[in-house]
């Protein structure tokens, strides 16, 4: 019997009035991919660097996302409690275990009770470190991985985001760039978030509710990193 | 599911009468078309882009053996597993014994159009393993036993009533005693129910809107994170998607993306588009330990060659029922198969057989808003009139439309009457409106006109406005 695979191929050629592809052919689909060249890319984000973190703050926000500025990665662990108490939660919280977060001072905030790992279903708040920020609209890019499960992206009802200034691109074709760079053509971490704001629904009655299933709020801190000026 | 297009007259004529259905499909048009109105006029790009987008599906589509391979092969080599299945059964089949082989007790399930056509839910209850729908349309929809009426808000015929009844009535043996009214409390209500469910299902099943053959990558675009938390959290994940879904790489993805979420609801980004790659990675501490991509023809290789080939760029924005005053008057449910609207109308004939789904091609007021809007500019207008030419040569219409269609065939092949012709129409429809600008009877639509009036034509076509409307904007 002719499997499944065979007959979709094969009826799919047939159709399309050919035989399977020449080589040629193959070959040139295949530096297509290779070269992966942009499309159309929207000129918004052709502008200074400056102002691209402004852009990137300005639509976040405009998503429902909060976004607080820091001079120094220092100003971290003061940041994350003050954001708790604003919201009168618990002074406790789940962290990506990535090295970066672990070398915070967290010993200036002393009341904050942080534990490391993938997220549970009681975990209420978690910070994770940001891929990328998508200035063109205002989109976080988070990369999965063994110090950052993206679990901690959808269970706590309030998600914390540390961004490097020097982390804010202009479009989603240079967050490609980065991904490719970093986990090498073809490769992608097992999860790839693009996200941009809070999660929300409008099922009942076309009326928008926020927090549908993942966090009901989304607070980012962006860093000032030297590196970009 | 059960498919009722043949009955669309008497489906839609119960949809006319029905006060929710009117309230809710009426108040469509005063938000999704506004959203995606003012999206579109914030970037230059929108119009150059929807022309790319449909060229480069049109390569995809000319070459989709190709790219399918190749997402295989990448799927294969990221340690993921590709069952290709020809018919509904075997997507089922293939579901099934995945779902068997993990030892599943209770899947949970994001939003997906090809589940629905191939109507996985009833195959799981039936095996014994159960269903959870974690959309919350869905998830609304589930617990009526109904099915989806907008591809994109599939409980948009639900009234706040009825979801505060089917809530109170199912969530009882939660603990869940008292009878909610506010949206967000029902809203918090479902949250906790269903994050349960995710925690503790053995398999979660998403669609996908993109597979990306560079990267072996499904996508999933939500709002609400529950395909997240669908695909993250059990130990299996199941990507059910039907072929014409491939893209061939990361930056041809980025380029339906800026047209997918601006043409549905008016969001220049959904809240979570999620690029899933193989199952978890050695040192992972989370995401599922496995990893499997079921692929559904199902029909769609059929297409290619034909004169409806075009539908198989669709990116199921549902932009296209949003923009279309049949659906709006008549509601998601009267088309009678999954999916509704000018896509439906277009596409269920194939999908179902003509004889079955007859009457759709012709709910349609030849408006053409749903081609002015489509992002990958499907000429839906045009194959439903190819269909209703089949229809009337296979005389599988009723007398009364053979007529109409006959008269209209003959103008639709001369393009140079036919545009004086409708244009004439409408304004001799706005004379038959007289002053209160509404129609008691339509020779053609009686089944139609005679429950509802039909509102007049301003006197302009559509065309003609939208390019006076243009020429004013600038
Ligand atoms: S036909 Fe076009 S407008 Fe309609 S759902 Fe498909 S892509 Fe969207």
């Amino acid at each position: 019997m002719m499997s499944s695979r065979s007959r979709i191929l094969g009826r799919i050629r047939h159709n399309l009035g050919r035989g399977p592809l020449s080589a040629e052919k193959a070959a040139e689909l295949k530096t297509r991919i290779e070269e992966h060249r942009p499309n159309l890319v929207p000129k918004r984000t052709e502008i200074s660097p400056a102002a691209q973190v402004d852009l990137f703050q300005a639509k976040a926000e405009a998503l429902g996302a909060t976004v607080t500025r820091l001079s120094s990665l220092d100003a971290v662990p003061e940041a994350v409690s003050r954001y708790l108490s604003d919201h009168n939660l618990a002074t406790k919280i789940k962290m990506s275990p990535e090295a970066a977060l672990d070398a915070l001072p967290f010993d200036q905030t002393p009341m904050l009770d942080i534990t490391r790992g993938a997220a549970t279903a009681e975990d209420d708040v978690s910070l994770t470190p940001a891929f990328a920020g998508i200035a063109e609209t205002g989109t976080l890019c988070l990369a999965s991985g063994p110090d950052t499960p993206s679990t901690l992206n959808f269970l706590p009802e309030n998600h914390i985001v540390l961004l490097r200034r020097s982390q804010i691109i202009g479009t989603m074709e240079e967050s490609w760039a980065r991904l490719r760079a970093k986990y090498g053509a073809g490769n992608l971490p097992r999860t790839l978030n693009l996200i941009s704001g809070p999660s929300r629904t409008a099922d009942i009655e076309q009326t928008l509710i926020m927090g549908a299933h993942g966090p009901r709020r989304l607070h980012i801190l962006i860093v000032d990193d030297a590196e970009k000026d | 599911m059960q498919v009722t297009a043949r009955r669309f007259k008497k489906n839609a004529h119960g949809a006319l009468q029905d006060d929710n259905i009117q309230k809710a499909f009426s108040k469509v048009k005063g938000g999704f078309p506004i959203a995606r109105a003012k999206a579109a006029g914030e970037l230059p790009e929108f119009d150059a882009l929807r022309d790319q987008a449909r060229d480069l599906k049109n390569h995809i589509l000319d070459n989709l053996d190709y790219y399918l391979e190749y997402f295989e092969e990448q799927v294969l080599l990221q340690g993921g597993k590709v069952h290709w299945c020809s018919s509904y059964a075997d997507a089922r089949a293939a579901v099934l014994e995945i779902c068997r082989a993990a030892e599943a007790k209770t899947v949970t399930k994001g939003k997906s159009m090809i589940t629905e056509e191939m109507a996985l839910n009833d195959h799981l209850a039936a095996n014994g393993i159960e269903p959870i729908e974690t959309d919350l349309g869905e998830y609304i929809i589930q617990l009526a036993h109904e099915y989806p009426s907008h591809i994109i808000a599939p409980a948009l015929h639900k009234t706040k009533d009825q979801v505060s009844d089917l809530f109170h009535q199912h969530h009882e043996k939660y603990g869940f005693s008292e009878r909610l009214t506010d949206p967000q409390a029902l809203v918090n209500e479902a949250r906790r129910i269903l994050r349960d469910k995710y925690v503790a299902a053995d398999v979660g099943i998403t669609g996908a809107n993109f597979l990306i053959a560079e990267t072996g990558s499904t996508v999933i675009v939500t709002n609400e994170g529950n395909g997240d938390l669908t695909q993250s959290l059990p130990k299996t994940h199941i990507a059910v998607s039907s072929i014409e879904k491939v893209v061939p790489t990361l930056e041809d993805a980025s380029l339906f993306l800026r047209l997918l979420a601006r043409s549905a609801t008016g969001q220049e980004m959904s809240v979570y588009t999620t690029f899933s790659t193989g199952p978890r990675r050695t040192d992972d501490i989370d995401g599922p330990a496995n990893f499997h991509v079921v692929l559904v023809d199902s029909g769609r290789s059929d297409l290619l060659g034909t004169n409806k080939q075009d539908l198989l760029r669709c990116l199921k924005c549902g932009a296209c029922m949003n923009h279309c005053p049949v659906y709006q008057a008549v509601g998601g449910h009267s088309y009678g198969w999954v999916y509704p609207g000018p896509i439906g109308a277009a596409l269920n004939p194939h999908m179902v057989g003509l004889e079955e789904a007859r009457h759709l091609p012709s709910a349609s007021t030849f408006c053409g808003r749903c081609e002015e809007v489509c992002p990958v500019r499907i000429p839906l207008p045009k194959i439903m009139r190819h269909w209703r030419e089949e229809a009337f040569q296979a005389q599988v219409t009723p007398k009364p439309e053979r007529w109409g269609i006959g008269l209209w065939a003959f103008f639709a092949k001369r393009p140079a009457l036919y545009r004086p012709l409708t244009r004439f129409a409408a304004r001799s429809l706005k004379i038959m409106g007289g002053r209160k600008g509404v129609i008691r009877r339509l020779p053609l639509l009686k089944g139609w006109t005679d429950v509802r009036d039909f509102p007049a034509p301003q006197g302009k076509t559509f065309m003609e406005q939208w390019k006076k409307q243009q020429r004013e904007s600038r």
